[in-house]
C-alpha cells in the first residue's frame, strides 16, 4: 500500500502530556539527583571551611615544601630530616611500590605451584596445600602481619648473636643482611648472563624453523640451560675470577656492608606474599580445572604427550580464565600494603599519616595517599582490560 | 550368546583395585613421582607436626596458672587464654554485665545462621522484619539504660561483640545501598549512571584504611559546629560506605545474569520501573548473588580487623592489649593463636556455607 | 546361532581385539567379559541403552580409559600400561567425540595440523597440504582460518572427523557423534562417516542412528548392563533379534 508524500505529516505519533513523558520525568529525575548531590557536598565543604578557620589550619597544597623533620627508615633515594615534605612522601611512594612488586612476583610463583600442588593426584599433596589455602584464606592479613612481625622481632636473636647461616647472610631481629658483589669485575658475569640470553632466544627460533621445514623436533630447554651455565662460567672467568663479597659484619651497634632487608619489610612482605598467594591458588586451580576434561581427551587421542597437552591446549586455555581473577588480586595486594602502618614500614600511607599528624593538614594529606592508590589501581585495570581484549576467544 | 563358565570368577574386582590398598596404590604411590613427593611430604610432617604436639600439647601449661610457671615450661602457655580470655572476648565491657553482650552475640549469630537455612527463605520479607527486631534487641543489650539495665557507653564496647557490630551493621546497611547503587550504575540515564561509576570506582580503588581514616578525621569536620560524632559511629559509616560499592558490583552481575527476556515480560505485564524490579527482577537477581555476598560478608568481617588502627578495641585490639600487660608479655604467641582461631572458625564454616550454598543453587538451574 | 568367537587366541592381523575384557568403578563391574574382534576394513556398529558401557568399551580402545582383567589388542599391539605404546596406538586410533571436543583457542587449520605436525612431525607445508585435502573431503575448506567458536555444531563435528583423519589413522572409532547436533545437522555428518566407511577404513561406532547402521554396518553389537548380548550383521539383528532384551531395545527405539 503507497503511502502519499502529501500525508506523511498524519503520520507523526502523537506527543504526550510533558510531565508523562518518559524522556522529560528522565531529565527532570536527573536534575533532581545532581542538584542533591551538589547540596549535599556544598553543605560538607561549608561546614568543613568553616571548622578548618576555626582552628586556624590553612587548605592548601603549599605545606608540601615545607620542611619534614622526621627520619625514615628505609628508602630507594637519598633523603634526610631537612627535606621537604614532598621528597618524603616521594619516599614512601617509591617504597610502597617496592613492596609491592616484590610481592606480586612471589605472590604469583608460590599461588602457582600451591595451585597445581592442590590439583595433584597425590591425596597428601593435596591435602597438604589445601590446608595452607584454608588457613591463610580466613584469618584477617592485619592478625598475620602482626604474627610475623611479632615472630621476627620477638623470637628472632638480636643483631649481635645473629643466625648466620652461611655465606654471610644473617638473620636477626631486625631483619635479614646479604653480601653483595663489590668489584666491577662481577659485570663479567653479567655479560655472560646476557650473552647466553640472546643465544638462547636464537636457538629457540632456529628449532622453531627445522621444525616447520622438517618436522624433527628438536629440544630447546637441555641446551639452554647447558649454554647459561657456561656462558656464566665463562663470564665470571673473563672478569678475573673474583670471588670477593661486601659481606655484612656486625661492628658496634650494626650491620655494616652488604645489603640490608628491614624486619618491617620482611614481615611485610612475608604477610602480603604468603596471603595473595593463598587467593591465587585458588584461582589457578579452577583455572586448569575450567579446561573441560574433552579437550585433555581429544588432545590425547591424537597421540599428544602430556606435555604437548598442558603447552598447546591445557595452560593457554586456562590463562585465559586465570589471568583476570589474578589482576584483581594484584590490585588487592597493592592495596593491602597500605596496612604497612600498623607495623612501621614506611609506605606512602604511614609517611602520610605522619605528615598529616605533624603539618595538620588531614584533607589534603588523605587527598593524597587516595589519588596515588587511584591512580594505581586505574592503571591496573586498564591494562587488564586491554590483555582482556586481546586474548579473547573469537566466537560469532 | 556366550557361555559364561567361571562367573564367580569374575564378580569382584582385582584385590588391589578396592579397599586401602587401593586408595593408596592410586592416591599416594601410582607412579615413581608421586611416589616420591609422598615420602617427601611425610618426611615434612614428621618434622614439624611432632614439635607442634609437644609445644601445644605436651609441655603446654592449662588452667590457672601464674606466670612464673609459664615461664618455666618449655610448651604453650594456656594459662594466659584461661586468665585473660574474658577481657579479650569483650574488651573493657563492665565485668559484671558481660552476660549482656553475650545475649547479644547470640542473638548476631541466631540471625546469622537462621538467615542461612534454606527452608526458611519462603518467609521472604518476614526475614527483615525479625532482623530489625532483632537488631533493635542487639542495641538495647549493649547500651542499656532502659528496662533497668545500667547504660554502657559505646566507648566501652569491645572485643567479639564490637567486630560483629560492625560486620553485621555494615552489611545489613551497605546492602540497600549497594542495590541502590547496582541499579543507578545500569541506569540508562546518563548523570545517574555517571553518579554511581564514579562512586563505586573511587571506593574501590582505595585501600579501605583510607576510607576509615577519612572517616575518623574528616568526618568531624564535615558537620556544623557544636554536632559531634562518636568514633564507633565514624568507622561504621566507613565500612558502610566501603561496603556498598563491593556490594553494588556484586549485585550488578546479578541484575546480569537474568535474562533480557525477563526484563521484557515485566514491561509487557504493565509494571512500572519499580514494580519489575521489587517483584521480579530483584528477587531472582539477589538469589545468584548470595554465594557472592555471603564471601563479601566473611571479607568484610575480616577487615573488621582494620578498625585497630584507628584505636577500636575489636577482637584483633583486645588480644593485642591483652599480652602487653608486663607479665604475660612473651606469650603473644599464644593471643594470636586464639584470635585466630576465633576468626578461622567463622571464616572456615561460612565459607563452606557459601560453597555448599551455590552446589545447591546450581542444581535448580539445569536447563 | 553361536557367534563366531569361540576361539580365545587372538589374531593380531585384526583392526582390534578385546578378550576377556573386564572393567570395575571401585566396585561397580562396568565391563563384563567383553569379546570382540574387529577385522580389517570392518565397520561395526554398536547400540544399547545408556548405562550399558558402550562408551566405556570403546575409550578402552585407546586408553582413554583402562582395563583391569583381560587383554586388547590393537594392530597386533598390546594395550597395557606402558606409555610408549599407548602414545603409538594412538596414532594409528583416531576418535571423534560426542561434543566435538575442538580447540577453541585455535583456528581450524591449526587444530588440524597440531597432531601431525608434533605427533607423527610432518613438515608444515606437507601438514597444510593434508589438512586442506581433509577439509575439502568434509566439504568446509573456505573455514579453515575460522575459529570453532564461529561454526555450527555440524560444521565443528565435520571439522573433529577431518582432524583425526589427518594423522592418518588405521582405525576411526565415533562415541555418539550425532548426539549433540540438531537434527537438520546430522544428515551432513553421517554423509561423511558414509563416505569413509566406502573408501574401507575400519570403524567402531556407538550410535543411535539406525539408518546409519543398516548402511554401512558390517557387524551390529547390542550391548546391556555390562555385556555384550547379542552380535551379527545388519539384516538378521534387525529382522530376527534373538535376545528379549535385544527385541525390547529395538522396540523402544524404532519406534518413532
Amino acid at each position: 500500500m503507497t503511502i502519499q508524500t502529501g500525508e506523511s505529516e498524519g503520520l507523526q505519533p502523537a506527543k504526550a502530556v510533558f510531565y508523562n513523558d518518559p524522556k522529560v520525568r528522565a531529565v527532570f529525575w536527573q536534575i533532581v539527583a545532581v542538584l542533591g548531590v551538589v547540596g549535599v557536598f556544598w553543605f560538607l565543604i561549608h561546614n568543613t571551611m568553616a571548622n578548618l578557620d576555626r582552628q586556624n589550619i590553612a587548605s592548601g597544597f603549599s605545606f608540601l615544601n615545607l620542611e619534614a623533620g622526621f627520619a625514615i627508615g628505609e628508602g630507594m633515594i637519598p633523603y634526610t630530616a631537612a627535606d621537604p615534605y614532598w621528597h618524603a612522601i616521594i619516599v614512601g611512594l617509591l617504597n610502597t611500590i617496592k613492596v609491592a612488586v616484590v610481592g606480586i612476583v612471589f605472590a604469583t610463583i608460590i599461588g602457582s605451584v600451591v595451585g597445581i600442588m592442590r590439583l595433584s593426584p597425590n591425596w597428601l599433596v593435596a591435602r597438604l596445600a589445601t590446608v595452607y589455602i584454608e588457613t591463610l584464606r580466613n584469618v584477617p592479613l592485619l592478625l598475620q602481619l602482626f604474627f610475623w612481625y611479632a615472630m621476627i622481632v620477638e623470637v628472632l636473636p638480636r643483631a649481635k648473636e645473629a643466625y648466620g647461616p652461611f655465606l654471610g647472610v644473617y638473620l636477626s631481629n631486625r631483619g635479614f643482611n646479604l653480601p653483595l658483589p663489590d668489584t666491577w669485575s662481577y659485570l663479567g658475569l653479567g655479560a655472560g648472563i646476557l650473552i647466553a640470553l640472546v643465544t638462547v632466544i636464537w636457538l629457540y627460533r632456529r628449532n622453531k624453523k627445522i621444525h616447520d621445514e622438517t618436522g624433527e623436533i628438536k629440544n630447546t630447554l637441555g641446551p639452554g640451560m647447558l649454554i647459561f651455565a657456561v656462558a656464566m662460567l665463562l663470564g665470571w672467568l673473563a672478569g678475573g675470577a673474583p670471588t670477593t663479597l661486601d659481606s655484612p659484619e656486625f661492628k658496634g651497634f650494626s650491620f655494616k656492608g652488604g645489603a640490608e632487608v628491614t624486619a618491617e619489610f620482611l614481615a611485610l612482605w612475608l604477610g602480603l606474599t604468603l596471603y595473595t598467594a593463598s587467593f591465587i591458588a585458588e584461582i589457578v586451580r579452577s583455572g586448569i580445572l575450567a579446561v573441560s576434561k574433552g579437550q585433555w581427551e581429544a588432545a590425547g587421542s591424537l597421540g599428544l604427550s602430556r606435555t604437548q597437552i598442558l603447552r598447546f591446549i591445557v595452560l593457554p586455555q586456562s590463562l585465559r580464565v586465570i589471568i583476570p581473577p589474578t589482576t584483581s588480586q594484584y590490585l588487592n595486594l597493592t592495596k593491602n600494603s597500605s596496612l604497612a602502618v600498623a607495623i612501621g614500614y614506611p609506605d606512602i600511607v604511614g609517611i602520610t599519616n605522619t605528615t598529616i599528624n605533624q603539618s595538620g593538614q588531614a584533607i589534603e594529606g588523605i587527598a593524597i595517599i587516595m589519588a596515588v592508590y587511584l591512580s594505581l589501581s586505574l592503571s591496573i585495570s586498564l591494562f587488564m582490560n586491554w590483555y582482556n581484549n586481546k586474548i579473547a576467544l573469537v566466537e560469532r | 550368546m556366550t557361555d559364561t563358565t567361571n562367573k564367580e570368577d569374575w564378580v569382584s574386582p582385582p584385590k588391589t583395585e578396592v579397599g586401602v590398598i587401593g586408595w593408596m596404590r592410586k592416591n599416594l604411590f601410582s607412579n615413581w613421582f608421586n611416589s616420591v613427593l609422598t615420602l617427601i611430604a611425610l618426611y615434612l610432617i614428621l618434622t614439624t607436626v611432632p614439635g607442634i604436639i609437644e609445644w601445644a600439647l605436651i609441655n603446654s601449661v592449662w588452667g590457672d596458672k601464674s606466670p612464673e610457671v609459664c615461664r618455666e615450661a618449655q610448651g604453650a602457655c594456656w594459662s594466659f587464654i584461661y586468665e585473660k580470655y574474658r577481657f579479650i572476648l569483650f574488651g573493657v565491657y563492665p565485668y559484671d554485665e558481660h552476660w549482656r553482650p553475650l545475649c547479644a552475640m547470640i542473638i548476631f549469630l541466631t540471625l546469622i545462621f537462621g538467615s542461612c537455612i534454606k527452608p526458611l527463605w519462603k518467609l521472604g520479607w518476614w526475614i527483615a522484619v525479625t532482623w530489625a527486631v532483632g537488631l533493635v534487641m542487639v542495641g538495647v543489650l549493649m547500651w542499656g539504660g532502659i528496662f533497668g539495665l545500667t547504660y554502657v557507653n559505646q566507648s566501652q564496647w569491645g572485643g567479639l561483640p564490637l567486630t560483629l557490630f560492625l560486620a553485621t551493621f555494615g552489611t545489613v546497611f551497605a546492602f540497600p545501598l549497594g542495590i541502590f547503587l547496582a541499579l543507578g550504575r545500569r541506569s540508562r540515564m546518563p548523570a545517574i549512571r555517571s553518579l554511581s561509576i564514579t562512586y563505586i570506582e573511587l571506593i574501590r580503588g582505595v585501600p579501605l584504611i583510607s576510607i576509615l581514616f577519612m572517616a575518623s578525621v574528616m568526618f568531624p569536620l564535615f558537620l556544623p559546629e557544636g554536632v559531634s560524632i562518636d568514633k564507633l559511629l565514624r568507622a561504621q559509616v566507613g565500612i558502610i560506605l566501603f561496603g556498598a560499592a563491593y556490594g553494588a558490583e556484586i549485585i550488578r552481575a546479578g541484575l546480569q545474569a537474568i535474562p533480557r527476556g525477563q526484563y521484557e515480560a515485566a514491561d509487557a505485564m504493565g509494571l512500572s520501573y519499580w514494580q519489575s524490579m521489587g517483584k521480579i527482577i530483584l528477587p531472582q537477581a539477589l538469589r545468584i548473588t548470595i554465594p557472592p555476598m555471603v564471601n563479601g560478608f566473611i571479607g568484610g568481617f575480616k577487615d573488621t580487623s582494620l578498625v585497630v588502627i584507628i584505636g577500636l578495641f575489636d577482637l584483633l585490639m583486645t588480644s593485642r592489649v591483652a599480652f602487653q600487660d608486663i607479665n604475660w608479655r612473651p606469650f603473644f604467641v599464644e593471643g594470636y593463636l586464639f584470635c585466630a582461631a576465633i576468626y578461622f572458625c567463622f571464616c572456615f564454616f561460612m565459607s563452606r556455607y557459601s560453597q555448599w550454598l551455590e552446589k545447591d543453587l546450581a542444581k535448580g538451574q539445569n536447563h | 546361532m553361536a557367534n563366531a568367537q569361540e576361539a580365545d587366541a587372538p589374531n593380531l592381523g585384526h583392526a582390534v581385539e578385546l578378550r576377556h575384557l573386564h572393567k570395575w568403578y571401585g566396585e561397580f563391574h562396568v565391563l563384563k567379559d567383553i569379546n570382540l574382534t574387529v577385522r580389517q576394513g570392518e565397520k561395526v556398529v554398536v547400540c544399547g541403552p545408556s548405562g550399558s558401557g558402550k562408551s566405556t568399551m570403546i575409550r578402552c580402545i585407546n586408553r582413554l580409559e583402562e582395563h583391569q582383567r583381560g587383554h586388547l589388542f590393537v594392530e597386533g599391539l598390546e594395550l597395557t600400561n606402558d606409555l610408549k605404546q599407548i602414545e603409538a596406538i594412538r596414532k594409528e586410533v583416531g576418535m571423534v567425540f560426542q561434543h566435538f571436543n575442538l580447540f577453541p583457542h585455535l583456528s581450524v587449520l591449526e587444530n588440524l595440523i597440531l597432531g601431525p605436525t608434533w605427533v607423527r612431525k610432518i613438515p608444515r607445508k606437507e601438514a597444510i597440504e593434508t589438512a586442506m585435502m581433509y577439509l575439502e573431503r568434509v566439504k568446509i575448506p573456505e573455514q579453515a582460518d575460522k575459529f570453532p567458536g564461529q561454526l555450527s555444531g555440524g560444521q565443528q563435528q565435520r571439522v573433529a572427523i577431518a582432524r583425526s583423519l589427518c594423522m592418518k589413522p588405521k582405525i576411526m572409532l565415533f562415541d555418539e557423534p550425532t548426539s549433540a547436533l540438531d537434527p537438520e545437522m546430522i544428515k551432513e555428518v553421517l554423509d561423511v562417516m558414509i563416505e569413509l566407511a566406502d573408501e574401507g577404513m575400519t570403524m567402531v561406532c556407538v550410535t543411535h542412528e539406525m539408518g546409519f547402521a543398516r548402511t554401512v554396518g558390517d557387524m551390529m553389537v547390542f550391548m546391556d548392563q555390562g555385556e555384550i548380548v547379542e552380535m551379527e550383521a545388519p539384516e538378521e539383528f534387525f529382522a530376527n533379534p534373538k535376545n528379549e532384551r535385544t527385541q525390547l531395545f529395538l522396540s523402544q527405539i524404532l519406534s518413532h
